[in-house]
């Protein structure tokens, strides 16, 4: 290759080219791994079926149900309360497809079952370097590993399972380089609100992000997940965090990591990825974190970002229409009825020990149900053996089976019209959570605050005294 | 997409952001097929929750036979990947949005299905949505939105894209052809 100095973005996208770009027709993309689930999926099995083909490499598959699950126990007898038997039946199509292609699924009996993003990462599948792809937008959450994952539409998903290839454009590169601590109180997903609050809804459209800086380093693995995650929320196709020792440290002796030689050679080569000095990114975004609050939405779309303790602004009458705010008044101090700690957003082990440690030796308010989904069955039995759930019920909120759940309320797992739910998801788009339901995103710390008061609330001021 | 040349009229949707969401709503996406979604479109839009329409429907009074064209504010489908977005449009009888920006995954899913996303400068993205139900022309081959009353102008379509979709060629039969440069690659990576 050139000595040209290169963006991280660059050195995967180079190393997983099987045809380059023409004038004519876009680049032929090898894809390491596609993540499966039950919504994205039946419809492009069926094309495969329709066109007599296989899914090639079954080997670089690997599937979980996640989004249209139940999140409450089986019965006595063993049956979920399935929202619709449409909703059951994707399930068992998924079971089907897997079974027949040879493709390994973690179902109703499997450990790791649990959101896509989260088991991924989990089993070590999720490694620096790869190209990832998913039905699903958030895929951009393995860009914390260092590895290129974007969310693809179901006929893209058929392409990839038909040849492991995808047809791709070169996207543009944003680097946003976050400097400096955060304030106590603040988490990572307020690092990302700030973030798409300051570019914009449509601020990364077009582009991969590469996020770096003293902040980001500082960041644990699943902090850096939250970040990646909500790339797509500002229009991006993909975030990235170049893999250091905090990365290497996450994936050793995982199921899927490699291991003994093997370990030591991806090592040596996972240090390679990274922008080289004097690199250029199309676009470079500078954040100071220490002018970053925790943060939460008050509109319709997840840039709609201002600081807990802020006021809600003018100028968006949709938005204030439907979240029934006016604009100059505190967000604060909004009463609360439902609070959701999950999603592929804030469902690890991180966010549930922040949201435990201001729930502990609390009630959650009358009034407010408080429902807590781990983001897998690994996250949920490591909560468990740490004594988060007791926590937890003790403080009065149901803790619940895994699954996307209220982050998108497809499994039925929905608020009353016109309820005030804060929400550590990803999204605040109208009727995301249910009709007429009003979404407010905040970090894991802000809705235990927010459950403990039965208000939207500082977390800060629940924090005092503590270190 | 049936034809080169779309010939019709304009349905203006004067709201920006318009979210894959309010397209299709999650709860429509337990189908394991991609037909009869026309329903599920814009549905919370549409209908009260006992099925009715909604007498105040940004979508009230769209006759959709006349006016497949749709113009909506700038980043129209953002937000998750579903496809079934696209396919909801098309069965709900739409073949092009036109809008000053679209969000990426939707604007490759379109492509993918035939539902052609027509990017504009955002001074016509604004005439448009202020002259609703106008007429228009848009013709692949020459990436030209012929607008009555107003100009013509050139939108972005990638040459690959206006190939495949001009002559209705399958992205999947292009990749498949590659074979044998995929299996060189997997052997020369070890993958």
């Amino acid at each position: 290759m050139s000595d040209q100095p290169t963006t991280l973005f660059e050195k995967i996208w180079q190393r997983h080219v099987v045809r380059p770009e023409s004038d004519e027709t876009p680049a032929v993309l090898y894809i390491d791994l596609q993540l499966v689930h039950e919504v994205t999926s039946p419809q492009a099995f069926d094309e495969l079926e329709r066109r007599g083909l296989k899914v090639r490499r079954p080997d670089r598959h690997l599937a979980t149900i996640d989004h249209s699950t139940p999140t409450s126990p089986p019965d006595e007898n063993g049956e979920y309360a399935w929202t619709t038997d449409q909703a059951r039946r994707q399930v068992e199509t998924l079971y089907e497809n897997c079974e027949k292609h040879g493709i390994e699924l973690h179902g109703w009996d499997s450990p790791n079952r649990g959101i896509v993003h989260v088991m991924g990462p989990e089993m070590g599948a999720t490694q620096p370097g790869m190209t990832i792809v998913c039905g699903d937008s958030h895929t951009a959450t393995h860009g914390a590993f260092g590895a290129l994952a974007f969310g693809i539409g179901t006929t893209e998903v058929g392409h990839v399972m038909a040849t492991q290839c995808l047809l791709q454009s070169k996207p543009k590169t944003l680097g946003i380089r976050i400097e400096g601590d955060l304030q106590p109180g603040v988490t990572p997903k307020d690092v990302i609100l700030h973030v798409i609050g300051a570019i914009g809804v449509g601020g990364g459209t077009g582009s991969v992000i590469e996020y770096f800086g003293s902040t980001i380093r500082a960041m644990d693995m699943e902090g850096r997940m939250t970040v990646c995650n909500m790339s797509i929320e500002c229009g991006a196709r993909a975030g990235l965090v170049a893999p250091d020792d905090t990365t290497f440290s996450y994936l050793e002796g995982r199921a899927k990591a490699p291991s003994g030689e093997d370990w030591d050679r991806a090592v040596t080569d996972w240090r390679t990825l990274r922008t080289d000095p004097g690199a250029r990114f199309d676009r470079l975004v500078e954040i100071d974190a220490a002018n970053i609050e925790p943060s939460v939405t008050w509109g319709i779309h997840p840039g709609m970002v201002i600081r807990v303790g802020g006021t809600v602004p003018g100028g968006e009458p949709d938005a204030l229409e439907y979240m029934k705010f006016d604009a100059g008044s505190p967000l604060a101090g909004e009463p609360v009825d439902v609070v959701f700690i999950g999603s592929c957003t804030n469902s690890r082990m991180t966010d549930l020990r922040a949201a435990a440690g201001i729930l502990r030796g609390r009630k959650v308010a009358v009034g407010t149900r408080t429902m807590v989904v781990p983001g897998s069955g690994r996250v949920r039995q490591q909560a468990e053996s740490e004594g988060l759930h007791e926590i937890f019920i003790a403080a009065g909120a149901e803790w619940r089976e895994p699954g996307c759940s209220m982050c998108l309320g497809m499994n039925g797992d929905i608020a009353r019209p016109g309820e005030l739910v804060v929400s550590t998801s990803n999204r605040n788009f109208k009727g995301r959570q249910g009709p007429g339901v009003r979404t407010v995103l905040a970090s894991p710390l802000t809705a235990a605050a927010s459950a403990v008061t039965g208000r939207v609330t500082d977390p800060r001021e629940l924090m005092e005294g503590e270190s | 997409m049936s034809g080169e040349v779309i010939v019709s009229r304009t349905f203006s949707l004067p709201v920006e952001n318009i979210d894959t969401d309010q397209i299709i709503p999650a709860h429509f996406l337990t189908t394991t097929g991609r037909e009869g979604l026309g329903t599920a479109c814009f549905h919370a839009w549409r209908f009260n929750d006992d099925g009715s329409e909604r007498s105040n429907s940004p979508l009230r009074g769209h006759d959709v036979d006349r006016q497949q064209v749709l113009v909506a504010g700038e980043n129209f489908g953002c937000g998750s990947s579903r496809e079934h977005a696209p396919w909801a449009l098309l069965d709900y009888g739409i073949r092009a949005v036109v809008s000053s920006r679209f969000a990426d995954i939707f604007r490759g899913n379109a492509l993918k299905n035939g539902l052609l996303p027509v990017t504009v400068e955002e001074e016509v993205a604004d005439w448009l949505l202020e002259h609703p139900d106008t007429a228009v022309k848009i013709d692949i081959g020459s990436r030209s939105l012929e607008v009555e009353g107003y100009g013509a102008f050139t939108f972005p379509l990638d040459p690959f894209s206006a190939y495949c979709l001009a002559r209705g060629i399958d992205q999947l039969d292009f990749i498949l052809q590659a074979a044998d440069d995929i299996r060189g690659y997997e052997q020369e990576h070890g993958k």
